[in-house]
């Protein structure tokens, strides 16, 4: 699968100039607030015209303004998820769920709908109204919805924005699975860094209406300056989820050869996990600390330093084969004399490493 | 209890109302609709002035409107003599004319309670149901309609309700003509004009506060129904 994006619109006096390919997973669309991510997936979506351009999804010319060619949104197929569920407040969840099959032409066949049903876990809430529904739940709807529709496409658009931080913890593990379990090619749109690190493979930076940087999400949130803000550089490990530490609501994760503690999650053990670890988050001793509440400390060797930027360095550390990356005052460098090749532990806290 | 038993021509006038109130607010409803959904969607040149004239009945002596009536859909008048000659559709001195009248001065509380449930509608549901696969005509069906449902009863009640009461554009359009255009107001108009005629007045005038209190609270029951099933999400 491949979707290929290039828009020029222009709305008042902000000019969205933009173009993308993903190759299929999830490619999300990274950036603040009023960078242009909404405008450019309702460009997808069909929802908006924009004054030029063009999109194609595997070979099919869906929208190209030169050949004056617009499919239909209702024509397109590309299931949305957006930030409200903006679920239908007249039926049923039920209802609501069956309204794009009907339209998708996909019959009752029961199995595809209570597979979807069941992955995301709102089998009770059938013959509720959507009124009834927590924020968390109705999110899960609308994911199901626009899933049962058969989508080509899916675009999602800050579906976890209007949710408190227990919500989106307990949504975002059924976007994993969607991720993992359906072959549905997803755009995301966000501006959390834990989001797009946990749920993206690909990462396109959108800043002013235009694309500052794209590549894959650990090249892109790692990498020290640029398409980042700077204070939000960190290092992305991929993990799997190792056990779970019930008393003390802990789940432990294992990356390479070093076990992580992080805040519970609700993930079945042996799941791959994606671990945003913000450098900013990371401390570095170069003697094991003793008596110290942070759970996890990591032994590692020094790879390389960046230059000194505002006072700060950012600090690679091998950590059994995890590259980790700890922001550090250039005093502090100076200080414990931290050269490429020296013997570190990283220690990192427990609850900064929230979902 | 006696004074209570209508008289048949008491009868027919309340029989003649409902029909024609009827009539009225069923005819009105499906151009009300198609108006409301321009008002409140549309962008094209000489809304306001679709708006303003819409609006007419409203602000305009009744007496007025019913001459204006009377010259435009009367015998001579061009769209009446249009209509008679094509669809044998009269309206002067017909108990139709009386409908028209009433239509007319019902409409524009109609499509303003249409036009209000329309604007509250979230345009991002209807988004919401095109990404989803429904083209425009199903998404007016599955979503638009059932959720101003409560407007439309509100805006049909309202009408039906002006038509029970139309007397001042009625009487001038088609005049007041016992079994033909004499509705209940009209009748009590006679009766109040004759000696001896208070007890008709009377009873017809309970029977009319009835009728309007009846299609109140059936209103508020409809409207109270359709609340409960669209209660925003």
């Amino acid at each position: 699968m491949s979707l290929e994006v290039e828009a020029r619109h222009r709305i008042g006096s902000f000019l969205i100039d933009a173009a993308f390919r993903s190759e299929g997973g999830v490619t999300a669309l990274f950036g603040r607030s009023g960078s242009g991510k909404t405008s450019l997936i309702n460009i997808i979506a069909g929802l908006l015209r924009p004054d030029q351009g063009r999109i194609v999804l595997d070979g099919d010319v869906i929208a190209d303004s030169e050949k004056r060619l617009f499919t239909p949104i209702h024509r397109r197929r590309f299931g949305c998820v957006f930030q409200e569920a903006r679920l239908f407040p007249h039926l049923s969840v039920r209802r609501n769920l069956a309204y794009g099959r009907w339209f998708a032409g996909v019959g009752k066949s029961g199995s595809e709908f209570a597979k979807i049903i069941d992955m995301l876990g709102i089998g009770d809430l059938l013959d509720r109204r959507p009124s009834t529904l927590s924020g968390g739940e109705r999110q899960r709807v609308a994911v199901g919805r626009a899933l049962l529709a058969a989508p080509r496409l899916l675009l999602m658009d800050e579906p976890l924005a209007a949710l408190d931080e227990a919500r989106k913890a307990e949504i975002l593990p059924y976007l994993e699975r969607l991720r993992d379990e359906t072959r549905i090619p997803i755009v995301y749109v966000s501006h959390s860094v834990a989001e797009v690190a946990r749920l993206a493979e690909r990462v396109v930076v959108v800043e002013n209406g235009r694309v500052k940087a794209s590549g894959t999400a650990a090249a892109i949130l790692s990498r020290p300056t640029g398409a980042l803000e700077r204070r939000e550089t960190g290092a992305l490990i991929e993990s799997t989820v190792d056990s779970h530490d019930a008393a003390h609501n802990l789940t432990i994760v294992r990356a390479g050869e070093c076990l992580i503690r992080i805040p519970h999650l609700v993930t079945a053990p042996g799941r791959r996990l994606r671990l945003y670890i913000a450098g900013r988050d990371v401390m570095l001793a170069t003697t094991k600390p003793e008596g110290i509440s942070a759970l996890n400390v990591l032994q590692g060797r020094i790879v390389d330093l960046s230059p000194a930027r505002e006072g700060s360095v950012d600090v690679r550390v091998d950590c059994g084969g995890n590259i980790i990356i700890a922001r550090i005052t250039s005093l502090s460098r100076e200080a414990l004399g931290l050269e490429p090749g020296k013997p570190v532990h990283a220690i990192i806290k427990t609850v900064a490493l929230d979902y | 209890m006696d004074w209570l038993a209508l008289t048949d021509a008491e009868w027919t006038a309340v029989r003649l109302s409902l029909r024609v109130a009827t009539v009225a607010m069923l005819a009105s409803l499906p151009i009300a609709l198609l108006v409301a959904m321009a008002l409140a969607r549309g962008r094209f040149w000489g809304k306001s002035v679709l708006n303003g004239l819409v609006h007419m009945p409203l602000i305009l002596p009744p007496v007025v409107t019913g001459f204006v009536l009377l010259l435009l859909f009367g015998r001579r008048g061009p769209i009446g003599a249009f209509l008679a000659e094509n669809f044998g559709l009269v309206f002067s001195f017909r108990w139709t004319g009386a409908a028209l009248a009433c239509a007319v001065m019902g409409f524009p509380l109609m499509v303003r309670s249409i036009r209000l449930s329309i604007e509250a509608v979230d345009r991002k549901l209807e988004d919401a149901a095109s990404t989803l696969g429904a083209n425009p005509i199903w998404v007016f069906l599955t979503v638009t309609l059932p959720l101003i449902l409560p407007g439309i009863v509100a805006g049909m009640i309202l009408s039906f309700a002006k038509a029970m009461g139309e007397f001042g554009a009625t009487i001038t359009f088609v005049s007041n003509i016992p079994g033909e255009t004499q509705t209940l107001s009209a009748a009590i108009y006679s009766f109040t004009q004759v000696p001896g005629g208070d007890a008709g007045a009377m009873r017809l005038a309970v029977i009319s506060i009835v009728i309007s209190m009846t299609a109140l609270m059936l209103s508020e029951v409809l409207a109270a129904a359709a609340a409960r099933r669209t209660v925003a999400a």
